[in-house]
């Protein structure tokens, strides 16, 4: 049992060794984390989807059940790291921005198949493809981004 | 004894997880085999699998096992686990620890994703977990009673190339396997192969917990390759086994595999079982215990 012990001890030491070492960084004054962990330009990646990618139309555009369907997926899988209103996290950056707002679904897809896994945003490829369109629809419509007017409106 | 220990162990961990949220998983159903799909960074996902085997011309035997897979970042996991096992009319015995590494090699997907796997072994005759197959694996070989077993001390590295494809829903796993024992013994070899697809590929519009969405079946077929100086399908055993898995919205995983044996030499049924569930944010309560700031 001895050994057991020691090892588990020493993964235990090695975690937060590497937690600490990578988040030491994050917090340095003046430095947006979110910038850090994904280079001096946050949504570069979305640049770099291939062409054939960029065209791709998605396929749940006309589904009724789709934005709900992407809540739900979203919620469970990406608010961890962008918020439960896509604002953005500790970990993640805000998807309510324009870079994200304005790509094109196939885009938005080829990232969420991808990832960024060089810097820390995990591939999706392991949710199957219908539910990585429904998260696009959801991540493009009102309910992800409100319009600024209509929430203005709703504030007392 | 075992379950003192291994409570002892789980109650250093649980409370801590406690502080955690459970994140809904969406884990494939397999056992033995790989696929190239990492634990998301920062989680945690604690998992109790066990293993039924029948054995001719001996006492069957329960092995089970507890992992805790941590996603260090998102071309990363490690993974520990600690082993026992009970052979009926015979004892129960802790049979010893592993520590794994999974490496996700390319930054994009391709058509086939290969995963480097790294893992050490410290464990004693008594494993039975067949969580892998290797070498000239017999069903003889698990006839050793429980003292006598416990006297052999093994320690090994077992390395593997994971290439898995996901496509139309359905993912395609095959494992390569090249195990060690670090003492004088040749390297011995192993696959695995495996294909599992959810029920429905189309998420719910309202949380449930029997949509055909939560729900994975599929197979596994797994069993030695031979050693160095003899490689090959014959003299090893080999199995196949449906899986099914169950992600259910609260976090929890279950997975069951009935195994069968194909030749002689393979134990002729293996029942599996597992119940696993992950937490987010370990990360974060590892930042609070070290004092980072937020």
């Amino acid at each position: 049992m001895k050994p057991a012990i020691g090892a588990l001890l020493l993964c235990a030491m090695f975690l937060a060794i590497s937690q600490l070492s990578a988040n030491s960084v994050s917090t340095w004054p003046g430095l947006n984390s979110m910038q850090f962990h994904l280079g001096g330009d946050t949504y570069a990646e979305l640049r770099k989807a291939p062409n054939k990618a960029v065209n791709r139309p998605n396929p749940m555009e006309n589904d009724g059940q789709a934005v709900a369907a992407g809540k739900l997926l979203f919620l469970d899988h990406c608010s961890e790291c962008h918020g439960d209103d896509a604002k953005g996290g500790r970990k993640g950056p805000s998807l309510r921005v324009s870079d994200v707002q304005n790509a094109t679904p196939g885009t938005l897809f080829w990232l969420l198949t991808n990832g960024v896994v060089r810097k820390k945003m995990p591939a999706w490829s392991k949710l199957p493809e219908p539910q990585r369109w429904q998260l696009v629809r959801f991540l493009r419509s009102p309910e992800a981004v409100p319009n600024p007017s209509t929430d203005a409106a709703t504030k007392p | 004894m075992i379950y003192v220990r291994l409570t002892l162990v789980l109650a250093l961990v649980l409370p801590s997880l406690a502080f955690s949220g459970s994140v809904a998983a969406q884990e494939n159903p397999y056992f033995v085999a790989y696929d190239h799909n990492l634990e998301e960074p920062g989680n945690l996902e604690v998992e109790y699998f066990s293993t039924f085997g029948t054995q001719r011309a001996g006492k069957d035997f329960h092995s089970y096992w507890t992992e805790f897979e941590y996603g260090v970042t998102a071309w990363w996991t490690s993974e520990f686990y600690l082993d026992a096992q009970t052979t009926f009319h015979d004892s129960t015995v802790y049979s010893g620890f592993k520590w794994e590494n999974r490496f996700r090699v390319l930054k994009h997907e391709h058509w086939i994703n290969p995963v480097l796997y790294a893992e050490y072994e410290d464990t004693n005759g008594t494993d039975k977990t067949l969580k892998e197959v290797v070498g000239h694996d017999a069903e003889l070989d698990y006839l050793t009673s429980n003292a006598e077993a416990r006297q052999e001390h093994k320690r090994e590295m077992e390395l593997k190339l994971i290439l898995s494809s996901n496509t139309k829903g359905w993912n395609f796993s095959e494992n390569i396997i090249a195990e060690k024992n670090l003492s004088n013994e040749p390297w011995e070899f192993g696959y695995a192969l495996a294909a599992s697809r959810p029920l429905a590929l189309k998420g719910s519009a309202t949380r449930c917990t029997f949509c055909r969405q939560n729900f994975i079946v599929g197979a596994e077929m797994y069993g030695g390759l031979g050693d160095r100086h003899s490689f090959g399908l014959r003299e090893t055993s080999h199995y196949l086994a449906p899986v099914a898995g169950w992600n259910l919205p609260s976090g929890w995983t279950l997975r069951v595999s009935p195994g069968f044996g194909l030749n002689d030499n393979s134990h002729k049924f293996l029942l599996r079982w597992g119940l696993s569930r992950e937490f987010k944010g370990l990360d974060q309560l590892l930042r609070r215990m070290f004092g980072a700031k937020s």
